[in-house]
Parts: structure tokens; C-alpha cells; sequence
């Protein structure tokens, strides 16, 4: 009875940090601003409880435009980082050995020594007016004139692709990994091409790695703040700018409360029927992950 | 066109640096033939094997396939197929899928191909199996599944890479005749490579036995077991006793080999030096409780039996004789009077100078 009770103790005591951090840091901030996104304002400082705050998004066509804009941004983000990812990590997996394969893994884990601002204004160095792009071309004869490269939809793929890779080739190379090299070669013995295997082989076995680091990397994506502001500036149109707004500069908190809901809706409905479509559970996703 | 050999291994070397792990092999295999290549393991075997399939490539020499050489050609276009060690199934597609995918890759229609896996499965007796995930099959049926995605292609020949190795010991010699048969109904041509000597000897049609990047010696099964033509092919095919000695003199094919006790006995072989060593199959010892029963043969001994390895038809003795440093072994019949015979009896052991093979060491 007694070590019964005491192992007992033991687990609560683990699982409490845990639970702590979940339940005020998580939960009850998002329970808040559940309830903060269904009260309206009817006079100063008086509210009353009302789906006010989500017709506006419907109505007004900037919020549900940028909303749109930000969920289809972060797919064409998403799928261009896996397209990317994807090579590298199946050269880190399956080709590099030993040493050169821990320090291509840390060639990628290096730029987030730095903080994703510093990374992001390195971006803005590069690709300004005045930037290092921007005068090689003038220098080389591209150009006749500064070129502008920030403050567009590429600029912000850009800074977001790059913010997003590790997070997609960790994963990917996790999964890959584990291919049994000799099922690669029966592939080939049996007669298959080389799109073939990775086709009907590598790919599937990847399956859980890809799903894993698109979750991710889409999280990370309809989330990020700093870069699309800072790299697309006032043409950024992201969502997060939007909630920013509300509770910083209009102070209309219960507003700004409704569209983090919906932020939130957003990315698990995404989530959710990219696991569909995938026919992935969750559960051996976030094994790989 | 037919051509009289299937495979053509001609002076093949394949060196990792400076270290030859296939040394100028050179062999054939004729159409419908069960060939293996029997050698312990880092003996190049797998080397040799993976230059066939197409995953190596030959330092030196020449791979013809029907007359055709395969320098140059991928291993996804070569008329060979391997069944490899850990079969190598692909779990991520159903065992209708896994028979399929070698005919998808040919571009045969989608439907016809599934037909015809669907056949094949039946003819190595997994009906209505296509559906099923590879995970859900028994180690006997996946070995199937793995041949049968082979066969499937009607190739040229089927390369098997220890396919036996994971099975347990009752279904391994279960698989072994079950082998036998299917290349024997599908009379493809098998090139089949392992460290397991009973299975060389059981399944195949010829043997080449491999050592060190070479070929010890090519032969029928019973043409290795007896006669051997190196120390190594008699110490490595079968059960022996092997032991030193020194050759006091040879003629017309008889070597009377001194043993470093001092005991001279009889065998055969040729032997150009003096230092040599002897092999005699434990099968060959005769056994008898008294002398005179064995004053036929040129080799009598006299010893005690130190120990009993019971093991049903394949029971032995270890007898301690006189003038040996290491116990005799002999196969102890399991009828007649000495099946009873206990630890400490004393016994007589002889054997015909046939029996015992003499080698330079």
C-alpha cells in the first residue's frame, strides 16, 4: 500500500510542472479570450456578450481577404519548404556518413543561434534598395538603377521558407532514416526507375516525416509575425498583423480576441485535412516529429 | 535463343583498396541449375552476388548474362532478381502490390499485372493473400512473397541472398525443401548464397565453396563432402576430424602421416611437403568393443569414450585414444550393440586409409 501511494505521489509530482504549464499558460489564456471574443462593446466600458465580433470579420472584406491571403500563403510556404527540404535531407539520410553528416545537420541548426528578428533584418540587408543584391546587379550590369526587392509577396516567402527548413528537414531525415537500404535496392532490382522508388518507395515511407514537419512549418508559418511585417511591410497582409492591431494600436481587445479564434480554427482545420488527405493519424506524425 | 549457360563469371575481381575481396573467380551456371556459393562470412560471397544483381561493380572481368555482359548495364535493367537477407518486402504496399510492383515498373497494364500476381501467389500457395499488409504474414509466407515477386518477372535467373537466416531452425528446414521444389517447378535458374553448409548441400545441384575472394572448388554436393580438394572445402563441408602431422612417406596416392605422439597411420593423398594434416569424416570411424572386429582396417585404435553427444540419428562419440591430443569423434549408430555404450567404456576405433584425407598444411 505504501509504495503503491508513494509511486502515486511520485507521478503527480512529475506531471504537475506539466499540467501547471498547460493549464495557465495554454488553457485558461485561451479560454479568456474565448470568452473575450464573444463580448461586444455597447457603450464605453459597457459590454455585453454577442457574435458581434465575428460578423465584423465576415463583413468587412480586409480581415477575411488577409485571412485568406495568410491560410493560402502558408500552404504555397509549406510546400515550397518540403519541395526544398526534401533533397537536402534525403542527402543528410541517406548519402552523408559520420562526421559530415552531424555537420550538415549543424549547418542547418546554425542560423538559429540568432534571433529570428536579427535573421529577418539580415534578409532586409540583402534585398533593399540600397542592399547588397541590389548593387552586385547595378555593379555587373543588370540593372541601370537601384532595384527594390523587399515589400513583396516574395520577399516574404522568401524570409519564411528559410525560417522554416530545419524545422521541415529534422523530420524529413528522421523518417528517411530509417528506409532499410536493401528495400531501396529491391526498388531498383525489380526494375524501377529512379522516380519510380521515389515514387512508390522513399515517399511513402517518408510519409510521416512529411506530414510532421508541414504540420510544423505551417504552424510556425500562419503564426510568424516579424517576417511578413518586416519583409512585406505594408504590403505583409498577414493575419497576425491584424490581431496586433486590434489589441495594440485600437485597443478593441474582444475584436482582436475573435480573430485569434479564428487563427486558431484556421490552422486546425488545415492540420486536420492535411492528415485526411494524407490518411496520416496524428498519432505516428508526432512519433516522427 | 537459347544459350547453353545462363550465368558467366569470367576472372570477375572487385578490390575495396588494396583488399581483394572477390580475387579472379571465374564460374558458369547452366540454364535450370541450383548453384550456391557456400563460404563463412567476409569470404566475398555477398560481394560476388552484389556485382550480379548490379549494386557493385567488378574491378576487373567480365558478368554475362546468356551470352549478353552486364558491364555498363543498371541493376534495374539486368534479367536477374535477388531475393535479398532480410527479404526486403516493401511494407508500405499490400502483398498483391509488393508481386505487382516489378510489373508496373515494366509498364504492364495495372490490371493484367494484379491478375497475374494474383497467380503467381496462388502458385506458391498464398491464394487471397493480395490483400494483406506484409506486416500481417509469417515469416514463411514472406519468404514466399519475396520469391514470388521474383518470379513474377520470368527472370533470367534469381539471385537468394541467406534468405533462410531469420527463420527459426524447424521452418528453416522446412523452407529448405520447399525451395528446392519451387525452383524445381519454375525451373529457373537459382544462385543461392550462404554460410549454412547443410543448406548447400541439401537444396543444391552444384557448389562452388568460396574462401578469402576465391574459389576453394566447384563440385556436386557429394563431390565435396568426399572429396574435398583443399583443407579448407574438408574442414568447412561437413563434420571432421582434423589433425596434424607429418608425412614419413607417400606412394602412388598412400601417405603414412606420423602424429606428433609418435603414431604413424595410413591415408590417401598427395602431399609434396612434410608438415600436412588429415581429415576423416566422423561416419567413416568404425566402432567395435573388441579388437579383432576391426583387423581389416590399416587404422586401429584403441580408447575410452569421454563423452556422449546424444542428438537422435546424429549421435557421437568423443573418444579419448591413445596417441591423439584431441578426442576422436565418431557417429554412433543408434541400432546395434554399442547404442547403449556409456561414458568411461572402453572402445576400438579403425577406419580404411580411403577414409582419411591428407593435405599439405
Amino acid at each position: 500500500m505504501m509504495t503503491k501511494q508513494a509511486s502515486r505521489l511520485t507521478f503527480f509530482l512529475l506531471v504537475a510542472p506539466a499540467i501547471l504549464w498547460l493549464g495557465l499558460l495554454i488553457v485558461l489564456p485561451h479560454v479568456e479570450i474565448l470568452v473575450l471574443s464573444f463580448s461586444e462593446r455597447v457603450a464605453p466600458r459597457v459590454y455585453a456578450f454577442g457574435f458581434g465580433n465575428y460578423l465584423e470579420f465576415f463583413t468587412e472584406p480586409l480581415y477575411w481577404r488577409t485571412f485568406a491571403r495568410t491560410a493560402f500563403m502558408s500552404i504555397l510556404v509549406t510546400a515550397l519548404t518540403l519541395v526544398l527540404a526534401f533533397p537536402i535531407a534525403l542527402y543528410i539520410a541517406r548519402v552523408a556518413q559520420g562526421r559530415v553528416k552531424a555537420m550538415l545537420l549543424l549547418l542547418c541548426l546554425l542560423p538559429f543561434w540568432v534571433s529570428e528578428l536579427v535573421r529577418t533584418l539580415g534578409w532586409m540587408m540583402l534585398l533593399r534598395e540600397t542592399g547588397v543584391i541590389s548593387y552586385i546587379l547595378r555593379a555587373v550590369g543588370l540593372a541601370d538603377q537601384p532595384v527594390e526587392l523587399l515589400y513583396n509577396d516574395g520577399a516574404v516567402i522568401l524570409g519564411l521558407v528559410y525560417g522554416g527548413l530545419l524545422f521541415m528537414i529534422v523530420p524529413l531525415a528522421n523518417a528517411l532514416e530509417s528506409l532499410e537500404q536493401s528495400v531501396v535496392e529491391a526498388g531498383f532490382d525489380l526494375g524501377g526507375s529512379r522516380w519510380t522508388v521515389l515514387r512508390r518507395i522513399v515517399i511513402p515511407h517518408a510519409m510521416p516525416g512529411i506530414v510532421a514537419g508541414s504540420i510544423i512549418v505551417f504552424m510556425l508559418t500562419v503564426g510568424n509575425f516579424a517576417t511578413p511585417v518586416l519583409l512585406g511591410g505594408k504590403n505583409g497582409l498577414w493575419f497576425t498583423e491584424q490581431i496586433y492591431a486590434q489589441f495594440i494600436t485600437r485597443f478593441n481587445w474582444p475584436q482582436g480576441a475573435a480573430f485569434g479564434m479564428l487563427l486558431l480554427l484556421l490552422s486546425s482545420a488545415i492540420v486536420w485535412l492535411g492528415l485526411r488527405l494524407t490518411g496520416q493519424s496524428l498519432g505516428t506524425t508526432l512519433k516522427q516529429a | 535463343m537459347a544459350h547453353s549457360t545462363d550465368l558467366d563469371i569470367v576472372n570477375v575481381t572487385k578490390r575495396f583498396g588494396s583488399h581483394a575481396a572477390v580475387d579472379d573467380v571465374t564460374f558458369s551456371v547452366a540454364p535450370g541449375e541450383f548453384f550456391s556459393i557456400l563460404g563463412p562470412s567476409g569470404c566475398g560471397k555477398t560481394t560476388l552476388m552484389r556485382m550480379i544483381a548490379g549494386f557493385e561493380h567488378p574491378t576487373s572481368g567480365d558478368i554475362r548474362i546468356r551470352g549478353r555482359s552486364m558491364i555498363g548495364v543498371p541493376a534495374n535493367k539486368r534479367p536477374v532478381n535477388m531475393v535479398f537477407q532480410s527479404l526486403a518486402l516493401f511494407p508500405m504496399m499490400s502483398v498483391g502490390e509488393n508481386v505487382a510492383y516489378g510489373l508496373a515498373c515494366r509498364g504492364v497494364p495495372r490490371e493484367d499485372a494484379e491478375e497475374r500476381a494474383e497467380r503467381m501467389l496462388e502458385r506458391v500457395g498464398l491464394k487471397g493473400f493480395g490483400g494483406r499488409r506484409v506486416t500481417a504474414l509469417s515469416g514463411g509466407q514472406r519468404q514466399r512473397v519475396a520469391i514470388a515477386r521474383c518470379l513474377v518477372l520470368e527472370p533470367t535467373l534469381v539471385l537468394l541472398d541467406e534468405p533462410l537466416g531469420a527463420l527459426d531452425l524447424k521452418l528453416r528446414e522446412h523452407m529448405k525443401i520447399e525451395l528446392k521444389q519451387l525452383q524445381g517447378t519454375f525451373n529457373t535458374t537459382f544462385v543461392y548464397i550462404t554460410h549454412d553448409q547443410s543448406e548447400a548441400l541439401v537444396m543444391s545441384d552444384r557448389i562452388a565453396v568460396m574462401n578469402q575472394g576465391k574459389f576453394e572448388q566447384v563440385g556436386s554436393p557429394r563431390e565435396l563432402y568426399h572429396n574435398p580438394a583443399t583443407p579448407f572445402v574438408a574442414s568447412f563441408v561437413g563434420e571432421t576430424n582434423r589433425w596434424p602431422g607429418e608425412v614419413v612417406s607417400s606412394s602412388n596416392g598412400t601417405v603414412a602421416l606420423q602424429l606428433p605422439s609418435g603414431m604413424v597411420t595410413q591415408g590417401t593423398g598427395s602431399v609434396p611437403q612434410k608438415s600436412a594434416v588429415a581429415f576423416v569424416r566422423p561416419e567413416a570411424i568404425a566402432l567395435a568393443t573388441s579388437q579383432p572386429a576391426l583387423r581389416d582396417l590399416p587404422n586401429r585404435f584403441e580408447g575410452r569414450v569421454s563423452a556422449v553427444l546424444f542428438d537422435g540419428a546424429n549421435s557421437s562419440l568423443l573418444i579419448e585414444t591413445l596417441g591423439f591430443e584431441q578426442p576422436v569423434r565418431a557417429v554412433l549408430p543408434q541400432a546395434g550393440p554399442l547404442a547403449g555404450i556409456e561414458v568411461g567404456a572402453p572402445i576400438h576405433v579403425g577406419w580404411t586409409a580411403d577414409a582419411m584425407k591428407v593435405f599439405a598444411a
